[in-house]
């Protein structure tokens, strides 16, 4: 299953944003987090996810910093901020909102139910 | 051991493939390197050898295109190219950009200082006019050198010979006891900047001054370093109004400071800021000259055939009064420089286009308007015999007629596609040293050769 473009870019926000009022993390393990939550469902390319943190370090959502972890090399961390926490709240209830409405809606229509699809990769 | 040094060889090539990208940066590429290093150790922990997993990483990136775009998109500001001149501290590009900032400093405040010196011995800017005019190039164009000489690292040979060629120059300058309003000095006043031009140009080239690629490099530093220079002086003209302009109001009156420090001293500055500034914008913001080239080739052209047509209707020949003689000199080197700055961008590989023809024509053009003004000149000689100013001009019109001429037979054989175009650059890098030849003759032969007229 490929999940929508659309949907992947509005869900990119709130992700990071949760993946990082866990703890700080980097790049790479962020992108490696997305996966295992999304159970591999959601890959996202390094030319969202940069774009994406940049951003959010523009709108003081997160902010970073170069450290060099001993004996490794130079990388860059990003943490939330207090704006970011404000916005991953806010987020939370939208996206509750648009949940709620669909899961209602999934009940009551019962054709459009997803048949579980045979697990062909792996 | 080997697949590792390969894998670094291979990481450094896809950092310099993806620093080409508009809108990516060098933190942005660290990053990048990051995930991807990151990628290539788990990928390797599944078993794969890291030249696989390497490849697998890059092909998981996606195209460069296609991040480049993306990173694009979120810092469009970084599509107008910024020249940053504070960076972060750590990176080893941003130290070397500092030392350079820092000769550059250093350099220009020894230039201002440098202005000033001559006023110790009592040589005022204001009084001796005559001593400033001779050996203003001296002043702007010494530490400029240095500054080169110091970028370039270059060995004590050429340093020494630098400064032998500008103790030459000041030799030249002030060992001739020219009489005020002699021609000798108004010539050696135009000749000598160009000759020690040309100087700097082998302090630019690291003292490998017989390379071709060196030689056009220095011309095209000459074009951007001119519209920098031509930049900083109207910016340098803003400042000074309001300095008078301000200071007036208050009742100071601020024209001793600006003619005596501000002009002298900030102009020979502005010639090495200048020069720093085109080094370091060189690989970050396009080249203006070859733009202006493109777009006054055709006017310039246009132009010189209107003067033509109009000649052959009034059937006028040229007057060769003196400010004439010099008008027309800079009209062919305008063209020269013309034709110099579209050789200096155009593709080599390129096949000849429309815009060769038309710099054919105005190469032709200026060809013909130069034997008209040599027919003229040689008129003048044969009725009042050699004067420096005559002899300068013809010697100068003999020069440029020369190099327009085979440029104009080499752009038709390009055009017929019997040459290849890099024999016109390689002709015109070639006739370089022809005009620091000719410069050094009208600043060291003539004075003594037309008893000091």
């Amino acid at each position: 299953m490929r999940i929508a473009k659309d949907l992947v870019a509005a869900s990119s926000t709130p992700l990071v944003l949760g993946i990082l009022a866990e703890e700080e993390s980097y790049g790479y393990a962020i992108l490696k987090e997305v996966s295992d939550r999304s159970g591999g469902q959601l890959e996202w390319t390094e030319g969202l996810l940069y774009p994406l943190l940049h951003r959010l370090e523009r709108t003081g959502h997160v902010e970073s910093s170069w450290r060099t972890p001993e004996g490794g090399r130079r990388r860059k961390y990003y943490r939330i901020t207090e704006e970011g926490r404000r916005e991953l709240a806010e987020q939370r209830r939208q996206w509750a909102a648009v949940s709620e409405a669909l899961q209602d809606i999934w009940k009551a229509t019962r054709s459009a139910s997803p048949a579980i699809r045979p697990a062909l990769e792996g | 051991m080997t697949t590792e040094t390969e894998l670094e060889g291979q990481i450094a090539e896809w950092r310099r493939y993806m620093l080409r990208r508009k809108g990516v940066e060098q933190a942005d590429v660290d990053e990048l390197e990051d995930h991807l290093r990151g990628r290539v150790a788990d990928l390797a922990e599944t078993g794969l050898r890291e030249d696989e997993a390497f490849l697998i990483a890059v092909k998981r990136m996606g195209s460069v295109d296609e991040v480049s775009r993306e990173f694009a998109r979120e810092h469009s500001d970084r599509l107008w190219k910024q020249l940053v001149l504070t960076g972060d501290p750590d990176s080893p590009v941003d130290a070397a950009r500092r030392g350079d900032l820092l000769a550059m400093v250093v350099c220009a405040a020894a230039a201002a200082l440098g202005m000033k010196l001559p006023a110790l011995f009592g040589l005022e800017w204001e009084g001796d006019q005559i001593f400033y005019a001779r050996n203003l190039s001296l002043f702007a164009l010494v530490p400029l050198a240095g500054y080169f000489a110091w970028r370039r690292r270059v060995g004590p040979r050429t340093a020494g010979s630098l400064a032998a060629l500008f103790a030459l120059g000041a030799l030249g300058a002030n060992v001739y006891g020219l009489d005020e309003d002699s021609q000798s000095i108004v010539l050696s006043a135009i000749h000598l900047p160009l000759a020690l031009w040309l100087v700097v140009g082998v302090a630019y080239a690291g003292g490998e001054w017989r390379s071709a690629q060196k030689r056009m490099d220095f011309i095209r530093f000459t074009g951007e370093w001119f519209i920098y220079l031509v930049l900083i002086g109207l910016g340098g003209g803003v400042l000074t109004g309001f300095t008078f302009g301000v200071f007036a109001a208050v009742g100071v009156d601020a024209e001793p400071f600006v003619t005596g420090w501000l002009l002298p001293c900030g102009g020979v500055a502005a010639v090495v800021v200048a020069a720093w500034l085109v080094e370091a914008k060189q690989s970050v913001i396009e080249n203006m000259a070859p733009v202006l080239t493109r777009v006054f080739t055709p006017l310039f052209a246009l132009t010189l055939a209107a003067v033509l047509v109009a000649v052959a209707v009034t059937t006028n020949a040229i007057d060769v009064e003196r400010d004439m003689l010099i008008l027309f000199d800079l009209l062919l080197v305008v063209v020269l420089g013309l034709v110099l700055y579209s050789i200096s961008a155009r593709d080599p590989l390129a096949r000849p286009g429309p815009f060769d023809w038309m710099q054919l024509a105005l190469v032709v053009s200026a060809l013909l308007i130069d034997v008209l003004v040599l027919i003229a000149i040689t008129g003048r000689i044969t009725e009042f015999g050699f004067t420096p100013n005559k002899s300068a001009a013809l010697g100068e019109n003999l020069i440029l007629f020369v190099n327009l001429a085979w440029t104009a037979w080499l752009y038709v054989s390009i055009i017929k596609g019997r040459k290849r175009f890099s024999t016109l650059e390689r002709w015109q890098t070639d006739y370089v040293p022809v005009y620091a030849a000719w410069a050094w003759i009208v600043v060291l032969a003539f004075p003594p050769v037309f008893a000091f007229a």
